[in-house]
């Protein structure tokens, strides 16, 4: 775990706003036996940046997602976000879903709303912000249309605003785009990058798309399986702001390659 | 506009009635049938004609009709604090599910009898029974739609910070409002059945001691006539409910809801 270790060793204390360090997951299966989800994970963040958690299925990557949000408890070690220890979600968390995940029963700007009422923060600001926030995801227009009347695209927008509406430090995504098409997941990883330019979060993006980890990132966590554990991280230093042209320069072609090697090493064909 | 072609029901519903009601006629003058066994459309329509002049007749439809409601009312709120009780607290749902499953095996008709010795012969009696055989169907209603909210929906709420009661009032309730509604229709119309069953077995009002009346005088056609108008009573307790489903649940689907 040579890497790992020179990772946090680059990092100052200071600097890094996502810490985790030593972290495992055992889950009891109902049979009485243990799984190993996750295995002495150690990564940090700076804050600001965009990293993508990538892997094959199975290797946990969900699971480190959701101990992130702070929806299930760690076996051990420990996970922090702005120096303090993630037991439970914090306020500070933003998470965009696979699914859109709206409220049906909610006009577009009521579901952008819901962290605000949940979290009991001032509407009128709230609504200013979640108004800002839409402009921005180009749904200006839709804030009193019901999700139905949206694609799948325009959802999943509206489910990102609503990630962002509280204002957190920390965005986590949870593979957001692998329900779309591949043209409007292009267009969803430009506006993220557009969105995320504006409101500068640190992003955590859980992905099976090798591509997509490599556009958008500053550093990727690839992740293998069984017991999930971090094989390597590889920092994208590709300029921003990054363009899809980009994509077929050779620059990139090398990272995605780095990349699939593990997956092929875990002889996953994705 | 839609061509009428389109929508062949729009005359195909009224013809058939129409054609329904014609050979219901002819038959009856064809075959000589006796008007005690089977009366003629045309009497059971007069028979209507006069019972709508008659104030009698409309002051039993009030009677039935407040039996019925405050029967469905009780059994409304009732539903909606069992239903929150049991979907919200395990142990409450698993020591009530057993009594709930017994409770629904009696044929409740079958309890007429017993509530008018318990309630007598007034209008209680009959408002229990609406109750009873009203609740059950809301009841499972309430339950199967607190408790089949979306577990994504229900993790956002929770990253984003929400307390239980706020899952419940964010997520569970709204989800479950198509199937309140579901409940409420067939709760309506089984209130409506109940306070006839009631009024049947011991009373001097109600349309269900006219047609006890009725029956006595041999007047079939009058029997029919008060027949045509409990459906009519619960054609128009339907379209209420389907008119606040449509406000209050529009985005409801209606493939997972529990009917009786």
């Amino acid at each position: 775990m040579s890497t790992n270790d020179s990772v946090i060793q680059d990092v100052s204390k200071e600097a890094s706003w996502i810490n985790v360090a030593g972290l495992h997951k055992i889950y009891n299966t109902r049979t009485g036996g243990k799984t190993h989800a996750l295995s002495d994970i150690n990564f940090s963040v700076k804050r600001g940046e965009f990293i993508s958690i990538v892997g094959p299925s199975g290797c946990g990557k969900t699971t480190l997602l959701n101990i992130l949000a702070g929806l299930i408890s760690k076996t051990e070690g420990s996970a922090k976000i702005s120096g303090s220890e993630v037991t439970k979600p914090l306020s500070e968390i933003g998470m965009v879903f696979q699914a859109p995940t709206l409220l049906p029963w909610r006009t577009i700007l009521e579901n952008v709303m819901v962290p605000i009422e949940v979290q009991k923060k001032d509407p009128a600001k709230g609504l200013e912000k979640a108004k800002e926030l839409l402009e921005l995801a180009g749904l200006n227009g839709f804030e009193d249309k019901y999700p139905n009347e949206l694609s799948g695209g325009m959802q999943q927008r509206a489910g990102i605003c609503r990630a962002l509406v509280h204002s957190p430090s920390v965005l986590l995504m949870d593979e957001p785009f692998g329900a779309l098409d591949a043209m409007t997941r292009e267009y969803m990883n430009l506006e993220l990058l557009r969105i995320w330019k504006e409101s500068n979060q640190t992003i955590a993006l859980v992905t099976h798309s090798i591509t997509e980890a490599v556009f958008l990132s500053d550093r990727v966590i690839v992740m293998s399986p069984r017991p999930g554990r971090i094989a390597e991280i590889i920092e994208i230093d590709l300029p921003r702001p990054r363009t899809l042209e980009m994509m077929s320069s050779d620059a990139a072609g090398v990272f995605v390659r780095k990349i699939r090697h593990y997956f092929n090493a875990a002889n996953v064909i994705e | 506009m839609k061509k009428l072609s389109e929508k062949p029901e729009i005359y195909l519903v009224p013809l058939v009635f129409v054609v329904f009601v014609a050979v219901w006629e002819f038959l009856i003058k064809f075959l000589e049938v006796n008007k005690v066994i089977l009366p003629p459309p045309s009497a059971i329509g007069s028979s209507m004609v006069t019972q709508f002049q008659s104030a009698f007749f409309w002051s039993n439809v009030r009677v039935t009709t407040q039996e019925a409601l405050i029967g469905f009312a009780a059994a409304t709120i009732f539903a909606i604090i069992a239903g929150t009780f049991i979907s919200q607290i395990k142990i409450v749902e698993k020591v009530a599910l057993p009594y709930l499953v017994g409770f629904q095996a009696i044929p409740k008709v079958a309890l007429a009898p017993l509530f008018i010795i318990w309630f007598g012969f007034g209008m209680t009696s009959k408002v229990v029974m609406a109750a009873t055989i009203a609740f059950f169907p809301i009841l499972i209603n309430i339950i199967e739609g607190l408790k089949s909210a979306d577990e994504e929906q229900i993790r956002m709420l929770r990253v984003f910070g929400a307390t239980k009661f706020q899952i419940f009032r964010k997520v569970q309730v709204p989800n479950a409002m198509p199937f309140f509604f579901a409940g409420l229709d067939v709760g309506l119309l089984l209130a409506i059945l109940g306070a006839v069953v009631g009024e049947f077995l011991g009373s001097q009002v109600g349309l269900g001691s006219m047609v006890l009346t009725l029956q006595y005088n041999f007047d079939t056609a009058g029997m029919f006539a008060i027949l045509l108008v409990l459906s009519l009573m619960g054609i128009l307790a339907h379209s209420i409910i389907k008119a606040f489903q449509r406000k209050f649940a529009f985005w409801g689907e209606n493939d997972h809801i529990v009917g009786t």
